[in-house]
């Protein structure tokens, strides 16, 4: 049987050709990300704004969402942001936080509910959410905690690893995937909840991921060919592992997008976003984990031998410079 | 690398074994499960996303606590300057107040000073380890006692009462006679309630929001009506409003302070019906002293009227007929069956020391959870379809093994979740999709190793070894960054994020070993066997 190659043998691409196109298109995609969450706004579930949402299902075909907007206005608790899930039968109905004491969220939940059932009397609410604001607010600050402690504890992880560059590398990347992901909820105006927090950080997680691979193999060949130049030994390391990385992530993608298609809608944001973030992981190791090294000027000496793992990869250089081929 | 002795090989395949029988019955209906023998009813218990449920989140409301404390210290207060003795035991006091959070009197005569204060002092505690009490006493412009609560007092107090509220609030829950509630202490002022497979929490959340503060108070004879319309009561005597559509006429009554009987002296309390009208009532029984209590007030007081508060608000004020003997008494009012009941259900669980207020709720109804768990299991089955079939096309034989390997994985992460009695959560669901998708990635790695070295020209035992020894640094390093992310998620997350990290953590470490021990294993033994020159991958 012959088997599939997604990548054919060899390959041998200047991907360091492109690192100054692929580096400002970064910063420009980034740039676009931030203005976009800052002109578009992220659609704030009601995690972090507070307020109630109600999932409401009809056993027959939906009102329009204008008559449903119409009827929930009157309820008294203002004007709903409505949303519809992929099937043509639910939606999300969401109100915001009134003002008032801490006991204000629970009544205006029940108060919404309540007017929804009276209004529709054939729907079904399928899942209510009330959130106090004093609540929302420690989400958000716990939720921001956790990603910047993801970002600094795997930057920091690989820095004691590889070399303080790499772990510049690594930061570096993280950042731009979550200003990319941030960027793609504006863009789309998903509802950005407790979820969206956890798929950013399966985000950091994998991208990291992708980026230790080509590092590993970075570390590898600078103690293996210890003359040669950088920019061709980057280009060499991700060549190596290219088939690698396209072949994880196309697997990541289809399981993703597998339950993207046929899961659940009440995770089809969380989904996406992930699906998303793969994407862009999958390019950024590529084209954007590596250049950050040639401007940081690492080199054969960022590992002279120091300890007894370094003596050991020099003794493999014996060893393999035989058989490698270059 | 590819060596196997005998004991390492049946090593793995216990631990494999075992995987798949501590997975089996989460796979089983329900049926079935309940059948199996005590030890094997080890299950992956489900979230309230997937179980449907409510998850409440209660927080104290601590300004209401202290007012509490505030108003017993005053009482306390009086009754420590009344005196044992008779009244020439007396200790005369006057202005008093509790304004700012503090009580202030002045002691009439000055050579009782001391004696007030220590009398004061026997009715403080100590508080926390510092030997600080739980209230200090000052004594201002040589006449004027000061007693004000210390931190520690309060943090010691506000503990105490949430372990009470934490306690009462589970009986009234299993009181509801729901399936597995989880009832913990929550940080310093809260409490989380998970009841799952509810349909309709709102039972729930007036049971467990009532504070059910049951008092029996004299209603007081002497009041002026109009005076009461304009808000002045007698001294003595305070202003109570009826509970909503409780009451026919007036919307209050003026009812003496003194308590004549409270909640704490409660035997039992049921609902019922009303022998005449039919409606739900409330049935009440006092203990011993209660009864006794209730017997000599009743008895004193035939022809007046008493009413029976419940969290500050009149439920009725029955005329006494003749003296009510015998320790029980009828709770009525507007009520439904199912508010009688609840009513019941809070008397008998007792008070809450500190009113509570829901201040997160989220709900799923079953179906919904029902709904996502089959549309969770077909994506779940889709793509792992989806993967193997890719693994298989790529790398032939080696993918094979990867596959295998896959579901291993599978069983091993669902009898760890089910051993440590962990939770699957919607979430979950999409970590298990996504572990399918990244288990692979050390085969990847591994397998592609193998090829480069191949590549290089060494022979098939050579390549296979170097690829698993080379490959694993990289495997390692990415792995743990991903369980530092996972690690964040369980400690900052909430419930079905928690549930997310927990499935990913599992999957990384069975995954490492199912992926790199597991399949060499496989390829260990096959290359032992055939001895292969070649090999396709």
């Amino acid at each position: 049987m012959r088997l599939l190659k997604l990548v054919p043998d060899d390959t041998n691409i200047d991907f360091l050709k492109w690192r100054k196109l692929a580096s400002a298109m970064s910063f420009i995609l980034v740039a676009i990300s931030i203005a976009l969450v800052a002109v578009k706004g992220l659609n704030l579930g009601v995690d972090f704004v507070g307020g109630q949402s109600v999932r409401v299902e009809f056993p027959q075909a939906m009102p329009p969402i204008d008559e449903i907007r119409e009827k929930v206005s009157h309820i008294g608790l203002g004007e709903p942001t409505i949303q519809q899930f992929g099937s043509d039968k639910a939606v999300s109905i969401r109100t915001a936080l009134p003002e008032g004491d801490k006991t204000v969220a629970d009544r205006a939940g029940k108060q919404l509910v309540a007017g929804i059932r009276k209004a529709f009397p054939t729907a079904h609410t399928g899942s209510v959410e009330t959130v106090s604001g004093k609540v929302s607010g420690e989400l958000i600050s716990t939720g921001a905690l956790s990603l910047a402690l993801a970002m600094l504890g795997i930057s920091i992880y690989i820095w004691i690893r590889f070399e303080w560059q790499f772990g510049v590398g690594a930061l570096g990347r993280l950042f731009h995937e979550v200003a990319l992901t941030f960027g793609f909820f504006a863009v789309t105006q998903l509802q950005f909840d407790l979820n969206s927090i956890a798929a950013l950080l399966t985000i950091v997680g994998y991208s990291l991921n992708d980026t230790i691979v080509v590092y590993d193999r970075v570390r590898e060949n600078l103690k293996k060919y210890r003359k040669m130049e950088i920019v061709p030994l980057l280009n060499l390391s991700i060549n190596e592992t290219l088939s690698r990385t396209v072949m994880t992530s196309v697997s990541v993608m289809l399981a993703l997008a597998m339950l993207l298609i046929f899961g659940p809608d009440v995770i089809f944001g969380f989904t996406a976003a992930m699906l998303f973030g793969v994407f862009v992981g999958t390019y950024s190791s590529i084209l954007m984990s590596t250049p950050v090294l040639v401007w940081l000027k690492v080199g054969p000496h960022s590992f002279v031998p120091r300890t007894s793992a370094a003596s050991e990869g020099a003794e493999r250089v014996q060893r393999k410079d035989d058989g490698a081929v270059v | 690398m590819l060596d196997f002795p005998r004991w390492k090989t049946i090593g793995i395949s216990i631990i494999l074994l075992l995987g798949i029988l501590f997975a089996i019955p989460s796979f089983l209906p329900s049926k079935t499960f309940d059948k199996l023998p005590g030890i094997a009813q080890i299950k992956v218990n489900l979230g309230l996303d997937l179980a449907g449920g409510s998850h409440l989140l209660l927080e104290a409301d601590i300004d209401d606590l202290q007012k509490t404390q505030l108003a017993n210290m005053e009482k306390t207060v009086r009754a420590a300057m009344r005196g044992e003795r008779g009244p020439d035991d007396d200790i005369a006091i006057g202005e008093l107040s509790t304004a700012g959070g503090k009580i202030s009197f002045l002691v009439r005569d000055q050579a009782q000073l001391d004696a007030a204060r220590e009398r004061l002092f026997s009715e403080t505690q100590g508080a926390g380890l510092t030997g600080q009490r739980d209230w200090t006493i000052e004594v201002v412009d040589t006449t004027r006692i000061v007693m004000t609560p210390t931190a520690a007092g309060q943090k010691q107090a506000i503990a105490g009462a949430m372990d009470t509220a934490r306690e009462i609030i589970d009986k009234r829950v299993n009181a509801l006679g729901t399936r597995e509630p989880t009832i913990i202490r929550q940080g310093d002022d809260r409490i989380v309630v998970q009841v799952p497979g509810l349909q309709d929490p709102q039972q729930l959340k007036d049971l467990i929001g009532k504070t059910a503060r049951l008092e029996f108070r004299m209603v007081d004879p002497n009041a002026d009506p109009n005076e009461a319309a304009a808000g002045r009561a007698p001294v003595g005597s305070e202003i109570v409003p009826y509970a909503e559509g409780a009451s026919a006429g007036a919307p209050f009554e003026v009812l003496r302070r003194q308590v004549m009987i409270s909640g704490e002296q409660l035997l039992d309390a049921k609902q019922g019906y009303d022998g005449q009208s039919g409606q739900p009532v409330v049935n009440i029984r006092f203990d011993s002293g209660g009864s006794a209590t209730f017997a000599k007030v009743t008895a004193q007081n035939v022809g007046k009227r008493f009413a029976m508060v419940l969290d500050g608000k009149v439920l009725s004020a029955p005329n006494i007929n003749e003296p009510i003997l015998g320790g029980s008494a009828q709770i009525s009012g507007s009520f439904t069956v199912a508010s009688a009941n609840n009513l019941a259900i809070s008397l008998r669980s007792g008070a809450l020391p500190v009113k509570m207020t829901v201040v997160e709720e989220r709900t799923v109804t079953p179906e919904l959870g029902a709904d996502s768990i089959r549309k969770g299991i077909i994506a779940g089955i889709v793509a792992t379809v989806a993967v193997l079939t890719l693994m298989v096309l790529v790398y032939g034989r080696f993918g094979i093994y990867a596959n295998v390997a896959l579901f291993f994985n599978i069983f091993l992460i669902i009898a760890i979740m089910a051993a440590f009695n962990a939770t699957l959560t919607l979430p979950g669901i999409a970590g298990f999709v996504l572990t399918v998708g990244a288990a692979v990635d050390a085969n990847v790695l591994i397998n592609e190793r193998i090829r480069e070295e191949l590549k290089r020209g060494r022979r098939v035992f050579q390549a296979v070894e170097l690829g698993y020894s080379e490959a694993s640094r990289a495997i390692f390093d990415a792995n743990v960054t991903n369980v530092i992310a996972a690690l964040l998620m369980f400690w900052f997350g909430s419930g079905p994020i928690k549930g997310f990290a927990v499935v990913l953590t599992i999957g990384i470490a069975t995954s490492v070993f199912t992926a790199v021990t597991v399949t060499r294993l496989f390829a260990a033994r096959w290359l032992h066997k055939t001895r292969p020159t070649t090999i396709n991958i």
